[in-house]
């Protein structure tokens, strides 16, 4: 594929193997558990990318506190059924200061999914860079990228990432949570881009192409990562959830988002003194957070076993 | 082998180390004026000196932190002149809020949470094969996907809004279940049994979802090897190929996976005793850090990092001590 000619590739579609992106979506296209998982994010991203417009429809902002909606003799208990859901309060309110709990998850969707997304990110750039390098170098390069991958992997990382949020300054929270937690993901993806490096790099079309003379650059992002795509991409799937959770679990734990900045696991850390008067109020935020892993693990089982179609795990 | 073990140990003392240093550095110099802390409200100048010098915090960065080191493993003396404090290694400091001895607070609490971390354990192995092993044998049945929905649940529900749902329905308004209180096991044993069964099914939930298909997979391999189907082609009875031939190689490594998971077990333990307020080392950290008490901090941090790093080793020896192949190229 180190010749430039488009001519010969579009003469010859049978021998050149369908562009694997392009299969993968068909596949998940005919799966109606994928589509709904893919609804499901969607609707999320939407949410969160149109939340002051939503927000404008619905007619509450997520710090707005309602007086008329809670009770203060009783505590701030919602008044009405259901943790206060009416016409006015979709999902109803926030017992104690009256904020309208649909506001607040739909701004909730936007932390968690821009921390989750960001973390994302930067763990794939971070894991596919140093696992190509350590697996195609080798020697002391892969030495020393090893060592730091088994040390951050032995490292309590839970309890280390509240240790550290803790200690910093409460401001700029989500680019903290997002550099923390890629901290300590990136040598999950790396360790398996090492992996398969170390076997592509053996293979006969990279000896081909190292043979008619390309530079090094070249054969590690030409020749060699088109190849893992596959694997990242199921990674990357699976990598999503587990970063909406660590998130919501460090909101949860009061070192993630400070409040009043809304966010999921936030939201029901603050459930927990209400739960066995409101419900409504950890259960709303609850469903949505398992609702979206849900969808992003079950995404990613799809997406692996289209790239994968006869492997079983 | 034992060059191997050699290797490994020192290894283990080299990451140790290393945790130490970096939660050293960042408390070192992340964290407010401890003195200020701990002098409160009525506080002079010269109070907040007398404090830092009992501390050790007057002194250079590598100063503190060798005696740090050297707490850990002969003890030190805090204070000068009369009034010296002996603190027996491995000494971790005095907590900041209580001036409480660090390692005896941990101490206190480390048998609550190996209650909740080994009852956890026994429920997600449990679980977690028996239900792997149905699914195997019942691949693409009723029973399989049924199994299958339950994991992809349970895996994707956080533990904390688990935790809720179930005190909500099973205390709250069922009353099945008494609500949650620390009750000495001498006490009442059967109150004891009650309470903690909250807690084992939250923090094993989602262990024994990734569980039972680790199992699923395992087996379905297992069954596709050379040597099961020539057992089954010898005419060996059914069960038989099951136990004598089956289930040792689908099973050792879940066995081996337990064992690291069980080690990394105090961070879930955070979260679940936060929530049923069991007043274990996971709590410990939890409360300690929100009163931003440094000692205590690390000293959780250092407890967990030890429990990750001797289960990862001792299942990478029990590992190369079964399957030899291991060996090879992990000496050097």
């Amino acid at each position: 594929m180190s010749i430039q000619s488009p001519e010969l590739e579009a003469a010859a579609p049978a021998v050149v193997t369908e562009d694997p992106r392009r299969s993968v979506w068909h596949a998940l296209r005919r799966d109606w558990a994928a589509v709904a998982c893919l609804a499901y994010i969607g609707l999320v991203v939407l949410m969160a990318v149109f939340a002051p417009l939503i927000v404008k429809l619905s007619g509450w902002d997520p710090y707005q506190f309602d007086q008329s909606a809670i009770n203060p003799d009783l505590g701030g208990v919602p008044l009405g059924s259901w943790g206060g859901i009416s016409a006015d309060h979709w999902l109803g309110v926030e017992p104690g200061s009256g904020r309208d709990i649909f506001a607040r998850i739909v701004y909730g969707a936007r932390s968690s999914m821009l921390i989750a997304l960001g973390a994302t990110a930067l763990t794939t750039v971070l894991g596919v860079v140093f696992g190509l390098v350590a697996g195609y170098f080798g020697g002391r390069t892969d030495m020393v990228v090893s060592r730091v991958m088994e040390f951050l992997m032995a490292f309590p990382a839970l309890i280390f990432m509240i240790a550290v949020l803790s200690a910093l300054p409460a401001d700029d929270r989500q680019y903290l949570l997002v550099l923390v937690i890629s901290v300590f993901g990136w040598p999950y993806l790396a360790r398996i881009v090492r992996a398969q490096t170390m076997s592509l790099k053996e293979r006969e079309f990279v000896e081909a192409a190292r043979a008619s003379g390309a530079s090094r650059t070249r054969l590690v992002f030409t020749e060699i990562l088109p190849n893992l795509r596959s694997t990242i991409l199921v990674m990357v799937t699976l990598a999503v959830p587990g970063y909406i959770g660590t998130e919501a679990g460090l909101s949860f734990l009061g070192v993630g988002l400070v409040p009043p900045t809304p966010s999921w696991g936030q939201m029901i850390a603050s459930s927990v003194s209400w739960y066995s008067v409101v419900p409504t109020f950890f259960l709303v935020p609850g469903a949505f957070l398992a609702l979206l892993v849900l969808a992003f693990m079950v995404l990613g089982d799809r997406v692996r076993a289209a790239v994968d179609p006869g492997g079983r795990a | 082998m034992t060059r191997y073990v050699v290797h490994r140990v020192a290894g283990m003392l080299l990451v140790l180390f290393l945790v130490c240093l970096f939660t050293y550095i960042i408390f070192f110099v992340l964290s407010p004026d401890p003195a200020v802390q701990i002098c409160g409200k009525n506080c002079t100048p010269d109070r907040i000196d007398q404090i830092r010098a009992n501390l050790g915090l007057d002194q250079p960065f590598l100063t503190q932190f060798l005696q740090f080191l050297q707490g850990l493993f002969v003890g030190r003396d805090y204070g000068s002149g009369a009034s010296v404090v002996h603190c027996p290694a491995p000494c971790l400091g005095y907590s900041f809020q209580t001036s409480q001895i660090v390692t005896d607070m941990i101490m206190q609490r480390l048998p609550v949470t190996a209650v909740v971390a080994i009852g956890a354990a026994v429920l997600w192995l449990l679980a977690g094969v028996i239900g792997g092993l149905i699914s195997a044998v019942r691949e693409g049945k009723f029973a399989d996907r049924f199994i299958a929905g339950l994991t992809l649940g349970g895996m994707s529900i956080p533990n904390y809004v688990l935790a809720l749902a179930l005190q909500y329905v099973f205390v709250v308004k069922l009353q099945w279940l008494p609500f949650p209180q620390a009750v000495p096991f001498a006490d009442d044993p059967a109150q004891w049994f009650l309470n903690f069964i909250l807690p084992w099914t939250v923090l094993a939930i989602g262990y024994a979802s990734s569980y039972t298909r680790l199992t699923r997979a395992n087996v379905l391999d297992t069954l596709g090897e050379n040597f099961v189907r020539t057992a089954k082609a010898k005419g060996l009875r059914p069960d038989l190929v099951w136990r004598r031939h089956a289930l040792r190689p689908a099973l050792t490594p879940i066995v081996t996976i337990a064992g690291m998971d069980f080690a990394g077990l105090l961070g879930g333990a955070l979260i679940t005793e936060t929530v049923f307020g069991i007043n274990g080392v996971g709590k410990l950290a939890a409360d300690s850090i929100t009163k931003n008490d440094q000692p205590v901090i690390m000293a959780v941090t250092l407890l967990a990092a030890f429990f990750v790093v001797v289960g990862n080793m001792a299942v990478d020896l029990l590992y190369s001590a079964i399957d030899p192949r291991v060996r090879v190229g992990m000496g050097t």
